[in-house]
């Protein structure tokens, strides 16, 4: 065990190094940067080796060169966030498809317009359906753990693994972690065996096109193979476990669920804040417990409905919003309870970075508690400022850019419009 | 690799085929040992210059790197003729990831080859002119600047042919497509659009850069040959007739290669590290309207009242390209 100090960026880091990848390829974007600066460095010093950092002109060819380093056997790694991973989404759908087990890390990011770097999951909830396996850290000590098992799950599935962590509350947060020695990782880790590969001495055509006689059964299998993660995620875990000495992963993390009267779902770094919540309010006798969801995809329906069965009601706190409809994750906890006659609320907070505060968790709970949260919930949203805003869309027939006179009602921009 | 016997061979040109020769002056596809890289039996049209230029292009390059090659292929027409699942014409391993990306999946390859230690794998990226002038622009400017150890070969049969015949960057002025419709008092594509990508490329200053046709597959895979030889980003772009998109008699494929290259309206050359170091002079010139005439993306500059000054404009091109790359020798025209 060596305790070491450091950035979640670094971490991961040197997670990633410690997993021995042969060719790791991003384009900058925050607060992904220091992930890939810092492997950069590494290649670039001789450090880490033998492998090739390739700079690229967009998240797209980042992808790109990802796919065709993996497909020629080489365990291929890359970073990005926001609009980086709307940029590369066509590659996205293509690595998945062409079953290509490369690692990416998602520094999870609110995607524009407007534009902003905060942190919410907007981003890698865009891309639920994508075919990769998305697992959420919730500290950076598991940010870095997931990454090793990343690596092993993908190489044993063929399939490419997201590992989400937010954006800027873990990537930019020094916090002591427990690194791995090589030799931990490499009792974890074997090399990479690619299922096909492009070798001159055994030519392959891969990613041929095919039409409807067989499509429906290679999506089937895509799906098929995310169930077989269902199982190997656990036992990942476990074996982690024997080897690193800690918990790491799984596909739920349950506290002070047993009991419980209500349940928070929640995924990511705010499991943190919300797990303080339930401490003090379990302190004044509130049974209240939360689940976090670390293997987003695939979605542990099972493992979900366990662990919530027994409550009175759920509420799903998430920082992704289905424009049209509401939250993201609570559409797959609806349908793990389906059957069952528990409420479920959905809570819409932290978007854009705003901060998710332990006093209006309280609030919310309490509210909870009551049963008197609504079916959806846009945590500490300014009434005030959405009803002069639809005042001013009243009487005029253009309102403007919406976000600009939102500004302009919060005051930031007024001097110079005045 | 599996041996599949030739089946035949081109005879009757100056260019392959010739087994009077002596065996180091005879081309690749006259060797009975050749690879046959590209099976026959995809389903190409009659006459397709794309699958011609291909199999030649990269029976070459399996000759010049010792069958040592993984090629990525854009989507387009040679993916899609090539590989309709289960089946596939290739003998090489081959890689269909996007339309947009294949210049950026070489790289990985390549990347991937030099921390196996695999350096001696040759890696090519190949697509059409759609693939490499519009969509694939970025990623194939990316692979040029960083100078990866690729070669990029462009098919260019001047539209998107697989998506049935729609304009790209590479369609030359006043030809019809798709969606450059024989309407108003210009028909066909504007003038002064498009992109000229062997110089775009010769303008990243890299290694190696050619231009080639199909009328000439001697040329071709003398080409290929060399660019497989040099470490760093190759270009080489093939002029690749498309009988379905042009409306051009399948049989005319390689007369129309070798009339646009006689006419000067694709001018063939070489060109290292930026500088054109040599041209393929015209033989006979021939008028651009000889070319023309053949195509019936063309044909309405030839109706009842002939488009004379638009033709006049293609021919000013041709003779522009004769004149700044020097196709033709001095005194030996006119
Ligand atoms: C992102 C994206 N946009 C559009 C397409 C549709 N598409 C497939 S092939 C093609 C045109 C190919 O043209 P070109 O590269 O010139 O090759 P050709 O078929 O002419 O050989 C298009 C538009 C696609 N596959 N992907
Ligand atoms: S459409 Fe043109 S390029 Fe495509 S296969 Fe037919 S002839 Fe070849």
């Amino acid at each position: 065990m060596s305790l070491k100090q450091c950035e979640g960026s670094r971490a991961v880091a040197e997670a990633v190094a410690l997993c021995r990848p042969e060719v790791i390829c991003a384009y900058p974007i925050s607060p992904q940067t220091h992930i890939v600066e810092a492997l950069g460095e590494m290649v670039k010093s001789g450090e880490l080796q033998p492998c090739e950092f390739i700079n690229v002109e967009s998240e797209f060819a980042a992808m790109s060169v990802a796919i065709g380093a993996s497909a020629a056997g080489a365990r291929a790694y890359t970073a990005t966030a926001s609009q980086g991973l709307l940029f590369m989404v066509e590659a996205v759908y293509n690595a998945a498809g062409l079953g290509l087990p490369i690692v990416m890390t998602v520094a999870n990011r609110a995607i524009g317009a407007p534009i902003n770097i905060w942190n919410d999951h907007s981003d890698s909830m865009s891309q639920r359906d994508c075919g990769w396996i998305q697992l959420f850290a919730e500290t950076n000590q598991e940010a870095l753990d997931l990454h090793i098992q990343a690596f092993r799950l993908g190489e044993e599935l063929s399939l490419p693994v997201m590992v989400c962590m937010d954006g800027f509350i873990l990537t930019h947060a020094y916090e002591r972690v427990d690194m791995p020695t090589q030799a931990q990782v490499d009792a974890y880790l074997p090399p990479f065996v690619p299922r096909q590969v492009l070798d001159p001495d055994e030519p392959v055509s891969i990613g041929a096109m095919v039409g409807p006689e067989a499509f429906t059964e290679v999506r089937y299998l895509a799906h098929a193979k995310q169930m077989q993660a269902l199982e190997l995620i656990p036992q990942h875990a476990a074996e982690f476990r024997k080897i690193f000495a800690r918990d790491s992963g799984g596909l739920v993390r349950p506290y002070r669920c047993e009991d419980a009267e209500t349940i928070v779902v929640a995924l990511g770094s705010v499991l943190g804040t919300i797990k303080d919540v339930v401490d003090e309010m379990r302190d004044e006798g509130h049974k209240i417990g939360v689940l976090g969801v670390v293997s987003f995809r695939p979605f542990p329906l099972a493992a979900v409905r366990d662990a919530l069965q027994a409550a009175r009601r759920v509420v799903v706190l998430e920082k992704s919003l289905a424009v049209g409809i509401g939250g993201i994750v609570s559409t797959d906890v609806r349908m793990a309870l389906s059957g069952l006659p528990l409420p479920t609320c959905t809570v819409i907070a932290g978007l854009g970075g705003r901060a998710i505060t332990k006093a209006s968790l309280h609030n919310l709970l309490h509210q909870a508690q009551r049963d008197e949260l609504e079916q959806l919930t846009f945590l500490d949203l300014d009434g005030k400022l959405i009803e002069r805003h639809l005042q001013r869309e009243k009487q005029m027939r253009r309102s403007g850019p919406l976000a600009e006179n939102i500004l302009r009602d919060v005051g930031v921009v007024a001097a110079r419009i005045a | 690799m599996p041996f599949q016997p030739v089946k035949f061979y081109q005879t009757g040109t100056f260019t392959v085929g010739n087994r009077l020769l002596a065996p180091e002056e005879r081309s690749v596809q006259a060797n009975m040992q050749r690879t046959n890289s590209l099976n026959s039996g995809h389903r190409a049209c009659q006459g397709c210059g794309e699958a011609l230029g291909a199999r030649y292009a990269i029976d070459a390059a399996m000759n010049a790197s010792n069958r040592r090659l993984i090629a990525a292929n854009a989507t387009g027409c040679l993916e899609v003729f090539s590989t309709p699942y289960p089946e596939t014409s290739w003998q090489i391993p081959w890689l269909h990831s996007l339309f947009g990306n294949t210049a950026a999946v070489a790289t990985g390859i390549a990347a991937a080859m030099r921390a196996k230690g695999r350096r001696d794998v040759r890696v090519i990226a190949q697509g059409g002119d759609g693939g490499t002038t519009d969509i694939g622009f970025g990623c194939l400017s990316g692979m040029f600047e960083r100078n990866d150890d690729v070669l990029y070969i462009c098919y260019d049969n001047e539209a998107y042919m697989n998506t049935g015949v729609q304009r790209s960057s590479a369609t030359p002025p006043a030809a019809r497509t798709a969606t450059t419709m024989p309407v108003g008092p210009e028909p066909g594509n504007v003038f002064g659009q498009g992109k000229n990508l062997p110089q775009i490329a010769m303008a990243h200053n890299i290694p190696y850069v050619a231009t080639a046709t199909v009328a000439d597959l001697h040329d071709l895979e003398y080409k290929v040959k060399k660019a497989i030889g040099i470490r760093g980003a190759k270009y080489i772009h093939i002029y690749v007739p498309c009988p379905l998109g042009w409306g051009a008699a399948s049989h005319d494929t390689i007369k129309l290669a070798r009339l646009v290259k006689e006419s000067g309206l694709f001018p063939v050359y070489e060109a290292e590290h930026g500088v054109v170091t040599s041209v393929s002079r015209i033989r006979k010139r021939v008028p651009v309207e000889d070319y023309l005439r053949l195509q019936r993306r063309f044909a309405h500059l030839f109706g009842k009242v002939p488009a004379v000054a638009t033709i006049a404009r293609i021919q000013a091109m041709a003779d522009h390209n004769i004149r700044k790359f020097g196709l033709i020798e001095e005194g030996a025209d006119r």
